[in-house]
């Protein structure tokens, strides 16, 4: 069967962030259906029929989410747009908006067609200054064209989209943390429940999606729910972008079915490991994501399966590391993320992301001792569940999951302050 | 109203309160740093994390509301863990500088780490360096080492004093406490966040390094700085005036809690206001001879002036007296005074204000104008009018034994009637223009010296206790006012809470912990 290209049809094709191409090539025909055949509920049924689901990262079922919001409020509902694309290795997101903005903004419309929105916001991470500025054309032209603003595709239907570019915080991607954020404070998550669902941007009800999320509605509405599950497996419909980087021949983004397994990304579409090396661990969703060992790279790449083996599909980004990685380094690495990151509300990872990276630190300067690695594991038990968003549980499963699946390379670093991996290139093993 | 147990006990609470108040009713003190129940819910110290029934992961209590037939237990061994690990987490950048710290012997480190930590400490890394002891506003030293980031004075900053000076800034392990630009800490009700800070980032300048918490003693008292009535307590040093302190016995004051009056918060003013009581006091009895004020004893000041009283009462009767008393005076005070100058001596010659007293600003908060903690008092025992009038008398010889209670009568005008007066006796705690002009000074005492009762602006009677034996000679206002009567020929066996008594029908036991509204009854003419 040949792979279905929803999200990256027009991936490459300069043209397709044009309105007036885009248009002749389906561009917002499906709003247009939902406008014209369906009912707001409908819409809303036709998604959740179609298993799609959040695909930011957390995978929550995207249909079900917009039923959360209260029909009878008597305040705006919002949508919330995440774009705020940040997790280490996740760079899908921005090929949407860069080469296909259109699509986005037609999600945009189909989701709050559904969920009665008028004014959705995207929130778009500040560093990504190209994608912003194609998407805040395509917004421009579609205001012009009468697709957005007071009557969208000529409809009774008000829709207003702006755009709201943030200023350099992982944590603003967290959904209330860019809430906060997006309504000029500092992006601290907040305490849940309530859900944004209930009290969201403003203290009003607000649907949070990822552009990835959104994009796929347009196909969704124009094929039906029942075409888009068949895609992919059980509870997890459609196809999905795959940020594949690392020790690989053909880096990039892919689109495959959800559930596609490791190996088929790894060796038929991103060409195998690099030089011919073995491949030695695989991190299937983003740096919070527990790495997988070599062993597991026949797993199918979907959100219960990789829950699990207690890993997570997260955003799709899947970092491969070849036989000569040295984990320690490696972690180091994610680890500094974390400790930089970390908001600093919250105890367990405000101090603990930062203790864990020093820890880190010192051992790769080759100033460890074997108790820090008794000291790491503690540490990332008294992270786990105890902290407001996911971000300490991300640094906490990385850190659980390196140690857990390369103990040995902690243990030899932290005791000969060399990495193992380094001594047996140069086939210099202690003993 | 959801019934639940907490480790084991059963309870019945109103709907949509914090377990962790659930849990404080069946007197089980779960550990917190950033909950305050004054202050919006934060949820990031981590702290209050106990286990409930069918959750996951632990659960913290400042955020979980009760909910029906809910099953928490707030000290399981996985609690514990967890308290240890937060403890771990917050004490891993702090300085550990307890010996120099003046928060020691009161610090919820201190304090939760003898109950959860109790470890090893694993932390072998360098501590990220931060600003240490910098002054933030008049009153307010921060230190962000020690600060463990739980955002008590930002919330306060916002919702209760509504000032903005504070804020988180930077992010992760470089968060700090810090004044916004162009901002200092500089409201009227910037101390609170002195009381509130858990640990010993925020300390008060006034207090630093004057004397260690364990040395202090603490009595249960009224704020006398205007009429709300603020529930404080006195931290005292009671054995000695110590040298560092230059010779201060209350250290500070704190605001006690009374949901009906302050909540729990005091002004600055009523903070800070406090050094009346061991300055410029007047220490003992003066009399004077010639022109100048001497020492004398109690039996000496006590004679002349009952002397001086008797012999107004016979060559002009009640009108040669006049008596100006304060509305910083107790109840109990006035019932006495009321007795012997009023119901005894007949005098009419009444006074409770100074009009040249000019009337603090006020704001919707907690401070009044009124300056005065028992002007509603005086005026239900019966004294009103200002002492205008009475000055005047005074001045024109018609009043020829002027007794003035703490008034310091200094605005020129006042003075010039006041220097007219043939006979003053001042009775009063600090030096001032009518004790200096005054013929017999006798020293009494203030609130922190005696026990009795005010009556705040709103009609509430609050208690305040003694804290301090009366300065040197200084003595109890009723002793000084009995002793009088009694060389006056009126022997009156009444103590204050006696007089009390037959005034509202109620003991001082029965004002209970948070005071309790006046009786109804119309204000007596004096």
């Amino acid at each position: 069967m040949p792979i279905v290209k929803i999200l990256s049809e027009f991936f490459g094709n300069e043209q397709a962030r044009d309105l007036q191409w885009r248009l002749k090539h389906g561009g917002y025909e499906a709003a247009r259906k939902a406008f014209r055949e369906m009912q707001p509920d409908e819409v809303t049924q036709e998604v959740i029929k179609a298993n799609l689901r959040g695909l930011g990262g957390a995978g929550f079922p995207t249909g079900r989410k917009w039923t959360f919001v209260p029909k009878d409020s008597d305040k705006p509902t919002y949508l919330a747009v995440n774009c705020d694309e940040a997790e280490p290795g996740t760079f899908k997101d921005r090929y949407i908006v860069e080469w296909d903005p259109h699509r986005l903004i037609e999600g945009i419309i189909i989701c709050s067609y559904a969920v009665a929105i008028h004014t959705a916001y995207v929130y778009i991470r500040g560093e990504y200054v190209r994608p912003y500025e194609r998407l805040q054309k395509a917004i421009d032209e579609a205001y012009e064209a009468g697709i957005l603003g007071k009557n969208v595709l000529g409809n009774n239907f008000q829709l207003d989209v702006f755009t709201h570019r943030g200023a350099g915080a992982y944590i603003c991607g967290e959904e209330t943390g860019l809430l906060e954020s997006l309504e000029g404070k500092k992006g601290w998550p907040r305490l849940k429940p309530p859900f944004p669902a209930l009290v969201g941007a403003f203290g009003c009800p607000t649907v949070i999606n990822n552009v990835e999320t959104l994009s796929h509605l347009p196909k969704i509405i124009e094929k039906g729910g029942q075409w888009f599950a068949d895609l992919g497996v059980e509870r997890s419909g459609g196809t999905r972008l795959f940020a594949l980087s690392g020790c690989v021949n053909k880096p990039g983004v892919y689109e495959l079915p959800a559930g596609t397994p490791f190996r088929e990304l790894i060796y038929e579409h991103g060409g195998g490991i690099l030089d011919g090396k073995e491949l030695k661990a695989i991190i299937p969703g983003g740096t919070s994501a527990a790495v997988l060992s070599a062993d597991q790279v026949d797993l199918p790449m979907d959100f219960d399966t990789l829950a699990k083996v207690k890993s997570m599909a997260g955003s799709g980004a899947v970092i491969i590391m070849d036989e000569d990685v040295c984990m320690v380094k490696a972690l180091h690495n994610i680890q500094n993320f974390f400790a930089h990151e970390s908001c600093g509300q919250c105890t367990p990872c405000r101090e603990g992301t930062s203790w864990v990276y020093r820890i880190l630190s010192r051992i790769v300067e080759g100033k460890g001792s074997p108790s820090d690695v008794e000291t790491l594991r503690g540490l990332n038990q008294n992270m786990s569940g105890t902290s407001i968003c996911a971000l300490c549980e991300g640094a906490s499963m990385a850190l659980g999951s390196f140690l857990e699946k390369f103990g040995d390379e902690f243990d030899y670093y932290a005791k000969y302050g060399r990495s193992y991996v380094e001594d047996a290139r140069k086939g210099a093993v202690a003993v | 109203m959801p019934t639940l147990t907490i480790d084991g006990q059963e309870i019945t609470v109103e709907a949509g309160i914090p377990v962790i108040e659930a849990a404080k009713r069946l007197g089980i003190y779960i550990p917190r740093y950033c909950y305050h129940p004054g202050l919006s819910l934060a949820g990031s110290c981590r702290m209050c994390l106990v286990e409930i029934e069918n959750m996951p992961v632990l659960q913290i209590s400042c955020y979980t509301r009760v909910q029906d037939e809910m099953k928490v237990v707030t000290d399981s061994e996985k609690v514990r863990v967890a308290r240890r690990a937060m403890l771990e987490f917050l004490l891993s950048e702090h300085p550990l500088d307890c010996p120099v710290c003046d928060q020691s012997g009161e610090c919820d480190l201190q304090n939760f780490y003898m109950e959860y930590g109790r470890y090893d400490s694993r932390f072998a890394e360098n501590k990220v360096k931060k600003k240490k002891a910098f002054p933030i506003g008049p009153h307010v030293m921060l230190d962000q080492e020690r600060c463990i980031l739980c955002t008590r004075c930002v919330r306060f900053t916002e919702e209760v004093s509504k000032s903005n000076e504070l804020g988180v800034l930077n992010r992760g392990s470089h968060s700090v406490i810090d004044l916004y630009d162009d901002k200092t800490l500089d409201n009227p009700y910037s101390g609170n966040v002195i009381d509130i800070c858990p640990v010993g980032a925020l300390t008060e300048r006034e207090f630093r390094f004057q004397c260690r918490v364990w040395y202090l003693d603490t009595q249960e008292s009224i704020c006398n700085g205007c009429s709300r009535g603020c529930n404080i307590s006195l931290h005292y040093n009671a054995t000695a005036r110590t040298y560092k302190a230059g010779g201060k016995r209350v250290m500070r004051v704190k605001p006690r809690y009374n949901p009906e009056v302050n909540q729990w918060w005091i002004c600055d003013d009523g903070r800070f206001g406090y050094e009346f009581i061991d300055q410029n006091r007047i220490e003992f009895p003066y009399i004077r001879t010639d022109s100048d004020l001497e020492m004398s004893t109690w039996e000496e000041a006590l004679q002349k002036a009952s002397g001086a009283i008797s012999g107004a009462l016979e060559t002009v009767g009640p009108e040669g007296v006049g008596i100006i008393v304060s509305p910083q005076l107790s109840n109990e005070d006035l019932l006495i005074v009321k007795r012997l100058f009023v119901e005894e001596l007949g005098i009419s010659n009444l006074a409770l204000k100074n009009p040249w007293q000019k009337p603090g600003y006020e704001d919707d908060f907690l401070i009044k104008a009124d300056r005065n903690p028992n002007t509603q008092g005086a005026e239900k025992i019966g004294f009103k009018g200002d002492a205008k009038a009475i000055l005047e008398k005074a001045a024109e010889g018609k009043i020829k034994v002027l007794y003035i209670f703490w008034h310091g009568f200094e605005d020129d005008e006042a003075a010039e009637l006041l220097g007219k007066a043939d006979f003053v006796i001042f009775h009063g705690v600090n030096w001032n223009g009518s004790a200096e002009a005054a013929d017999v000074v006798l020293p009494g005492v203030t609130h922190a010296e005696k026990d009795g009762t005010f009556t705040s602006f709103e009609g509430r009677i609050q208690r305040f206790n003694q804290a301090l034996l009366p300065i040197e000679e200084a003595r109890n206002d009723i002793e000084i006012l009995l002793d009088l009567a009694g060389k006056l020929g009126y022997a009156i066996e009444i103590s204050g809470e006696q007089a009390f008594e037959e005034w509202q029908g109620l003991t001082h036991e029965a004002l209970g912990e948070h005071g309790t509204a006046t009786t109804s009854e119309a204000p007596t003419e004096a």
